[in-house]
C-alpha cells in the first residue's frame, strides 16, 4: 500500500534521512520506533510531501506521490494525524470534524461523522464545546477523529500518545486496534515503544536517519538490543 | 484577604496618579506666550493646576479601588442578555425587516448633514466587513488594505476621465482592478503571516499611495481627479439642468437633497448586498476554510487544504469590496486625490474591525457606526480627539478584548441528541 525506496530527505544542509526503505501492507498496523531526533518525524513529513525528499521515491497505493504538492497528497485516501495534535481549538468537536471531510460528498461527511462518533463516544459529549477547552486526550481522539473524516485508506499517526496520562494513552491504542480491524491501515510513529510494538503487526527502528531493526511487533519487543535502548532495560 | 490587594493598588494607584500629573503638567501647565517677537514660557492658571490636581486625585482612587468597582462582564452571558430579543429565526428576521425598513425611511425624516454623515458611515461599514474577510477570518493583518480602496476610486476615475465610463460602467470593473490588485499583492506576501506580513501589506498601501501621486500624467499627481460624475438612477441624472433629469421625470420642484437621498440608498444598497454575499461566503466552505486557516495552517495543510489558495482567496475577495467601496467614494466626492488613501484611514478600518469583534459582521458594523459618528458627535474636543480614540482603544481592550460582539458561529444540533429528548 504505502511503499518506501531508499528515501534521503534534507534539511538545507542536514542529512535527516539516509536512504530509508519500508513498506506498509494494507490492513497493517506498522509502527516506527526512534529516539529523539532520529527522523520519525521528517520521515512522516517526507511521505506528505512536506519537505519532498531529495532521492528515493514515495509510492503510495501504485502512485508515485514523491513529488506530489502537500494539498494533492492529503486528498487521496492518506490522512494524517499530526504532532501536537493541531486541532482548530476556536471551533467546536463539530466543526473541527466537517473540516476533515471538507472536500468529502455530504453523504460521507454524515456517515463517517457517525463512525467517528461511535468511535469516540467521548466526542459526543462534547459535540457543540470548543476544541481547546477540552482536555488533552479528548484533543487527541478528536484529531484522530478528523482523521478519519475523509475516510482515508491508510491513516499516518505522528505521537499520538505525546503528553498524556497513562490511562489515556491505553484508551487511543486500543481504539487504533479497533480502526484497524475496520479496514484502515494505520502507520504510527511513537517514542512509547512498548505500547506500539505490542499493538504493531510489524515495527521498524530508526537511528540517526537510518532504520536498524525491522520485525515482527513481538520480536522487536522481546529484541535485546531494542529493549536496552527503548524499553528501559 | 481585602487588606493586600488595598497595599498592592496602593503602589500602582500612586505611579498612576503620579503619571497622570506629570503628563498633565507637561503638556497643559506650560503655555506659550510672545513677548514682542520672542516667544516665552509661562505658567498656566490656578485653575488648570486644580483641574490636573483633580484628574490626579480620580486616577489615584480608581486604582486603589478597582477591585471593589463591578467589572463590565466580558463572559459570553452578557452577549446573550444583549442578543435576547432574537433568539429565534423569526424574531430575527421581524428586526431585520424593522430596521431596513427605519433605514429607508431615514432619509427623508432628516437634514441633509445628517444624511452625509449616514452616507460616510455606510461607507466605512462597505471597508470594515471587506477588511472583515481579511483580518477577522483569515487571520491575515492587512494594514495596507487602503491601497485597494485607492484603486477602486482610482479605477472609476480614470475610466471616466479616459473613457467616458459612467458610474454603473465602472463599479464591477472597479471591483475587477481592486480583486486583480488583491491578488498580485497577495501572492508574494503567503509566505508571510504576523508582524512581517503586517509590515509587508502596510508597505503595498504606501506603494499604491505614492504611485498614484507620482504617475502624474496619468493620475494628476497631488492634484487628484475631479469633476467625477454622479451615478444616475436608470440614466436619470440628479441635476438642475440636462437632458435626463430627475426632477423633471417625475414632474417635481428640483431639490439638491434628491441627491443627497439618491447617494444614500445607493450606498445603503452596496453595503446590504456586501453584508448578503459576505455572510453567504461565511457559510460557505470557503469561509470555514479562512476561520481553519486562522486557527492553525498545520493542521488546515494535513487536511489537505491549500493555505495558498485560501489565502490569496481572502485577499482577492476582501479587497474586491474595498473596490466597490472606492468607486462609490468617487462618485460622492466627485474628487479624489492620493490624500484621500492614506495609511490612517487603513488604521481606522482596522480599528473598526478589532472593535466591532474579529469575524462578526453585526459587531463590525455597530463599530463603524461608533467610530464614525463619535468623533463626528465630539466636534468640541476636535484636538482631543485622537486622544479619545486611544482611550476608547484602552478600555476596549480592558473590558471587552473580543471586541463588542465577537463571532457567533451557527451550529446544528446532532441528531442522536434529538432522538433522545424525544
Amino acid at each position: 500500500m504505502l511503499l518506501l525506496e531508499d528515501i534521503h530527505t534534507h534539511y538545507g544542509a542536514v542529512h535527516a534521512l539516509k536512504g530509508v526503505s519500508l513498506n506498509v501492507k494494507k490492513g497493517e498496523i506498522v509502527t516506527l520506533i526512534g529516539a529523539n531526533g532520529a527522523g520519525k518525524s521528517t520521515l512522516m513529513m517526507t511521505i506528505c510531501g512536506d519537505p519532498q525528499a531529495s532521492q528515493g521515491r514515495v509510492i503510495f497505493q501504485g502512485e508515485d506521490i514523491t513529488q506530489k504538492p502537500t494539498n494533492k497528497i492529503m486528498r487521496n485516501g492518506l490522512s494524517v494525524v499530526p504532532e501536537g495534535r493541531h486541532v482548530f481549538t476556536g471551533m467546536t468537536v463539530e466543526e473541527n470534524l466537517a473540516m476533515g471531510a471538507y472536500f468529502q460528498s455530504k453523504e460521507v461527511k454524515e456517515q463517517q461523522e457517525e463512525r467517528v462518533l461511535n468511535l469516540f463516544p467521548r466526542l459526543k459529549e462534547r459535540f457543540h464545546q470548543r476544541a481547546g477547552t477540552m482536555s488533552g486526550g479528548e484533543q487527541q481522539m478528536l484529531a484522530i477523529g478528523r482523521g478519519l473524516m475523509d475516510e482515508p485508506e491508510l491513516l499516518l499517526l505522528d505521537e499520538p500518545s505525546l503528553g498524556l496520562a497513562p490511562l489515556i494513552i491505553s484508551q487511543i491504542f486500543e481504539i487504533i486496534q479497533q480502526l484497524r480491524e475496520t479496514g484502515t491501515t494505520i502507520f504510527l510513529v511513537e517514542q512509547n515503544a512498548l505500547k506500539a510494538l505490542a499493538i504493531a503487526d510489524r515495527g521498524y527502528v530508526l537511528e540517526h536517519g537510518e532504520l536498524v531493526l525491522q520485525d515482527t511487533g513481538q520480536n522487536l519487543l522481546a529484541n535485546e538490543d531494542v529493549k536496552k535502548a527503548y524499553l528501559g532495560g | 484577604m481585602t487588606k493586600k490587594p488595598l497595599f498592592t493598588n496602593l503602589t500602582s494607584a500612586l505611579f498612576a496618579a503620579g503619571l497622570t500629573l506629570f503628563l498633565g503638567a507637561s503638556v497643559m501647565g506650560l503655555r506659550l506666550k510672545s513677548e514682542g517677537i520672542t516667544l516665552g514660557v509661562e505658567l498656566a492658571s490656578t485653575q488648570t493646576f486644580i483641574e490636573l490636581g483633580l484628574a490626579g486625585l480620580i486616577v489615584f482612587l480608581f486604582q486603589l479601588f478597582r477591585d471593589r468597582i463591578p467589572k463590565l462582564s466580558s463572559s459570553a452571558t452578557d452577549r446573550i442578555a444583549i442578543l435576547a430579543f432574537l433568539r429565534t429565526d423569526k424574531q430575527q428576521r421581524l428586526w431585520l425587516m424593522l430596521t431596513i425598513a427605519a433605514l429607508l425611511v431615514f432619509p427623508f425624516t432628516t437634514g441633509r448633514s445628517n444624511i452625509d454623515l449616514a452616507t460616510l458611515v455606510l461607507i466605512y461599514i462597505m471597508l470594515a466587513i471587506g477588511l472583515n474577510i481579511v483580518v477577522g477570518l483569515a487571520g491575515l493583518l492587512d494594514l495596507g488594505y487602503v491601497g485597494f480602496y485607492a484603486v477602486g476610486a482610482y479605477t472609476y476615475g480614470l475610466l471616466y476621465t479616459y473613457f467616458g465610463f459612467s458610474f454603473w460602467q465602472a463599479l464591477p470593473v472597479a471591483g475587477l482592478f481592486a480583486a486583480i490588485t488583491g491578488w498580485l499583492l497577495g501572492y508574494p506576501v503567503l509566505r508571510l503571516r504576523g508582524d512581517y506580513l503586517a509590515i509587508v501589506t502596510l508597505g503595498f498601501g504606501e506603494i499604491i499611495r505614492l504611485l498614484l501621486n507620482n504617475l502624474t500624467e496619468l493620475t494628476g499627481g497631488p492634484n487628484g481627479v475631479s469633476s467625477i460624475p454622479k451615478p444616475t438612477l436608470f440614466g436619470l441624472e440628479f441635476s438642475r439642468r440636462g437632458d435626463n433629469t430627475f426632477h423633471e421625470f417625475f414632474g417635481i420642484a428640483y431639490d439638491p437633497v434628491h441627491r443627497v437621498i439618491f447617494l444614500y440608498l445607493l450606498a445603503l444598497l452596496l453595503v446590504m448586498l456586501s453584508i448578503y454575499i459576505i455572510r453567504r461566503l461565511i457559510r460557505m466552505p470557503i469561509g470555514r476554510a479562512w476561520e481553519a486557516l486562522r486557527e492553525d495552517e498545520i493542521a488546515c495543510r494535513s487536511l489537505g487544504m491549500s493555505p495558498t489558495n485560501i489565502k490569496l482567496s481572502a485577499f482577492t475577495i476582501g479587497a474586491t469590496f474595498a473596490g466597490f467601496a472606492g468607486a462609490f467614494f468617487a462618485t460622492r466626492q466627485s474628487f479624489i486625490s492620493p490624500e484621500s488613501f492614506a495609511f490612517i484611514e487603513s488604521a481606522i478600518i482596522l480599528a473598526i474591525v478589532v472593535l466591532g469583534g474579529m469575524g462578526s459582521q453585526l459587531g463590525v458594523v455597530l463599530a463603524a457606526i461608533a467610530m464614525v459618528l463619535l468623533p463626528e458627535l465630539a466636534r468640541e474636543f476636535n484636538e482631543y480627539r485622537m486622544l479619545l480614540f486611544g482611550l476608547m482603544m484602552v478600555l476596549m481592550m480592558i473590558w471587552r478584548p473580543q471586541g463588542l460582539l465577537p463571532a457567533k458561529r451557527p451550529h446544528r444540533e446532532l441528531k442522536t441528541t434529538n432522538a433522545e429528548v424525544k
